[in-house]
């Protein structure tokens, strides 16, 4: 995936390394490694962004293989907890791959994603208050994520304040 | 056997996290010291996934599940290489701080390994 990301934005990089001398020392740094990731939009999986996505990342991985074990194993105890559980895996799976795309149209992916994962943690956390029976079995976004220390409820609030703040500056390089 | 590599792996895991954590503060990246603590505490993991394997091949069951017990010493092992990874590509502090987050998520897994295993077993 580096190396598609190569292909998109290697042009940008050398105009975004004019166009804004602050960001210089910190492109020419990394460029080593992933020259493009310096292009304008690709910025959201850069700095704060990239521990997002390394959060992202490691919860994919959690929610994706408990709802796949529990899907397969013991679906019939609780299917709406595991089938939450799978949708709050792909939410976190689309996430992370707009986050280490980047560029404009993976903000927006991200921007949307974000806001249904905290429609979700929030919705399932009040429903798991309020009528515990319809979920015999936790899922990741039980009473707000009680279970992963609050992360599932923490991550969209930063996430969507990550992209608001990524996607001011990305409309400021555009501009100048 | 396993309950020491166990607490080996967390004291460890959380040593880097507090390390890294102060290097994030510090607005440092990671550094080549940084990187053999993650060896350390990467071989620590390995040690126990051996271990963990060695004790399954001996006819020890967890209490809770022999897949999910190796699906979390898998993961074990590759959190913190995976951490490295992206501090590698992060220079910056948030480089050192997916490392401390990398640190306290292994960390996490640790206890569900203890809880997953069972008090029972050794």
């Amino acid at each position: 995936m580096a190396e598609e990301s190569t292909a998109d934005g290697t042009e940008d990089t050398a105009m975004a390394r004019q166009q804004t001398p602050p960001q210089a020392p910190a492109a020419a740094e990394a460029a080593a490694p992933a020259p493009a990731a310096q292009s304008g939009g690709a910025r959201i999986g850069q700095g704060p962004g990239r521990l997002l996505l390394w959060f992202y990342g490691v919860f994919t991985v959690a929610a994706l293989s408990r709802s796949i074990v529990q899907i397969s194993t013991k679906f019939s105890d609780a299917r709406l907890a595991y089938l939450l559980s799978l949708a709050a895996g792909i939410v976190y799976a689309v996430i992370t791959v707009a986050l280490w795309r980047g560029g404009g149209q993976a903000r927006k992916v991200a921007l949307v994603a974000c806001s249904a994962e905290l429609l979700g943690v929030i919705g399932v956390g009040v429903l798991t208050l309020a009528d515990s029976s319809a979920f015999p079995d936790q899922t990741v976004w039980s009473d707000f994520g009680y279970g992963y220390v609050f992360l599932p409820v923490i991550l969209p609030v930063m996430g969507l304040l990550w992209l608001r703040k990524a996607g001011a500056e990305l409309r400021g390089a555009e501009a100048a | 056997m396993l309950d020491a590599v166990t607490i080996t792996v967390t004291v460890t895991a959380l040593l880097l996290a507090v390390w890294c954590a102060y290097a994030a503060y510090r607005d440092e990246p990671t550094n080549d010291w940084h990187f053999i603590g993650m060896a350390v505490v990467t071989l620590a993991a390995l040690v126990q996934l051996v271990v963990g394997l060695v004790q399954l091949g001996q006819g020890d069951r967890p209490d809770h599940g022999t897949a999910t017990f190796v699906g979390y010493l898998v993961g074990a092992a590759c959190t913190v290489p995976l951490a490295a990874i992206m501090s590698l590509t992060e220079r910056s502090r948030w480089g050192s701080a997916i490392v401390a987050a990398g640190g306290v998520v292994l960390a996490v897994l640790e206890l569900r390994l203890h809880e997953i295993w069972g008090a029972g077993n050794g």
